[in-house]
């Protein structure tokens, strides 16, 4: 794979788009701008793995948070409450 | 190999049970030995598995950071065989609650923890986790104060992951062994506190 | 809902959660263990993947999705992949539950 795109610390948009396949990026937190967790590794992209391709070339996997107010209207819980997701880096653009 | 129990007429679905495993064993793709081990296995894989690995870090400093650095690498210095696993853990601390989901489908630490119950697949755990975890948690039994911050951690991709609880109070003169009884899998999915002293 | 996939469900509104669980009849621990070895994992040859193996529980209609159990879904999911992948053809397995369900009467 190319060298990541994003580091830690890094802000990022998640893609809003809604395309159709197997899709691992939930639709809940398309658009949204978080901060990146870590870099998880480089994995096979499960988009190609599950129309039985390879996958390759490996592709640079984040945990980003979220801020639940951020990601919620009206979200009712503490302002420092976040949800994590992992997301691919081609379903991200830097914030 | 039978089902056995009730004389009940199979449903569509064990029938396409029965003869999937027929067929694929008749292929040679797979035999009916291997199904019978891989069942004995995952039903090996239980919580108490997990419960190790957290009562270890309660008392070892040392393997508690590598624990949260690669939760695979620590659960196999144990000598938890864990293929494939990708394992992240989540320490709670007096600031910090953490719970677990996968929204997609019922992503979950199985070759360390086992197969995941029934509500944490379920439709209403997944939608409403990620939304309104206060709530959820509730339900649970768990009131986590407003002071104390909830990180939802969205199983969506490669990682699975862990909770490591808070050891509670008065335990501190406690054996891992006794520690790990402590520990159940709700605990380590963030649903519920590890038991009182 | 346009564009956006039936079991994509985080954040739909929903209702209480039961703290239900059961314990796993033989059958559902053996489309379990068939799956989990055809993906390769435990060092066999991997067969087809998690990945096309979710697609397919997600293919499944919505009513279908909500209605099934977990490892109805997963049976049904695992006899279309191998379909999918060439491992068995739609007569064998329509011959063959035919002639399971004819034993079952015997």
């Amino acid at each position: 794979m190319g060298a990541p795109r994003f580091k830690a610390g890094d802000r990022v948009k998640v893609l809003r788009a809604y395309p159709v396949g197997h899709i691992r990026t939930p639709h809940y937190i398309r658009g949204c701008v978080g901060e990146v967790e870590r870099i998880c590794g480089a994995f096979p992209n499960p988009e190609e793995l599950a129309q039985m391709r390879s996958g390759e070339p490996k592709q640079p996997l984040y945990r980003v948070r979220f801020r639940q107010r951020d990601v919620w209207p009206g979200y009712r819980g503490a302002d420092s409450d976040v949800v994590e997701v992992e997301i691919y880096q081609h379903w991200l653009d830097a914030a | 190999m039978k089902d056995e129990g009730s004389y009940r007429r199979l449903s569509y679905f064990q029938l396409m049970e029965v003869t999937l495993r027929e067929l694929l064993v008749e292929k040679g793709l797979l035999t009916e030995e291997q199904i019978e081990a891989e069942v004995e296995d995952m039903r090996s894989r239980t919580p108490e598995r997990g419960a190790k690995v957290v009562a270890r870090a309660w008392v070892d400093a040392a393997f508690r950071k590598r624990l949260l650095l690669d939760g695979t690498k620590a659960c196999e210095e144990l000598g938890l065989d864990v293929p494939k696993l990708r394992l992240v853990v989540v320490e709670n601390t007096p600031d910090v609650h953490n719970a677990i989901v996968c929204t997609l489908c019922s992503c979950y630490p199985r070759m360390l923890l086992g197969i995941p119950p029934d509500w944490y697949k379920s439709r209403n755990y997944r939608s409403r986790m990620v939304r309104e975890p206060r709530a959820v948690l509730e339900e649970f039994g768990l009131r986590i104060p407003d002071n104390v911050t909830i990180r939802v951690h969205d199983s969506t991709a490669d990682m699975r992951y862990l909770v490591l609880p808070m050891r509670p109070a008065g335990t501190e003169a406690w054996d891992e062994v006794r520690l790990a009884s402590l520990v159940n899998r709700d605990c380590m999915i963030g649903v519920a506190l590890p038991g009182a002293s | 809902m346009i564009g956006r996939s039936h079991h994509d469900m985080g954040g739909l509104p929903a209702g209480r959660v039961e703290p239900t669980e059961h314990d796993y009849a033989a059958w559902e621990r053996r489309i379990d263990a068939m799956a989990v070895l055809l993906w390769g994992i435990k060092g066999g040859e991997r067969r087809f993947t998690v990945d096309e193996h979710r697609r397919a529980i997600e293919s499944l209609p919505p009513a279908d999705y909500d209605a099934m159990s977990y490892y109805e879904k997963w049976i049904v999911a695992l006899a279309q992949c191998m379909v999918q992948r060439g491992v068995v053809t739609t007569e064998q397995l329509a011959r063959r539950m035919a002639e399971v369900e004819e034993r079952g009467r015997a």
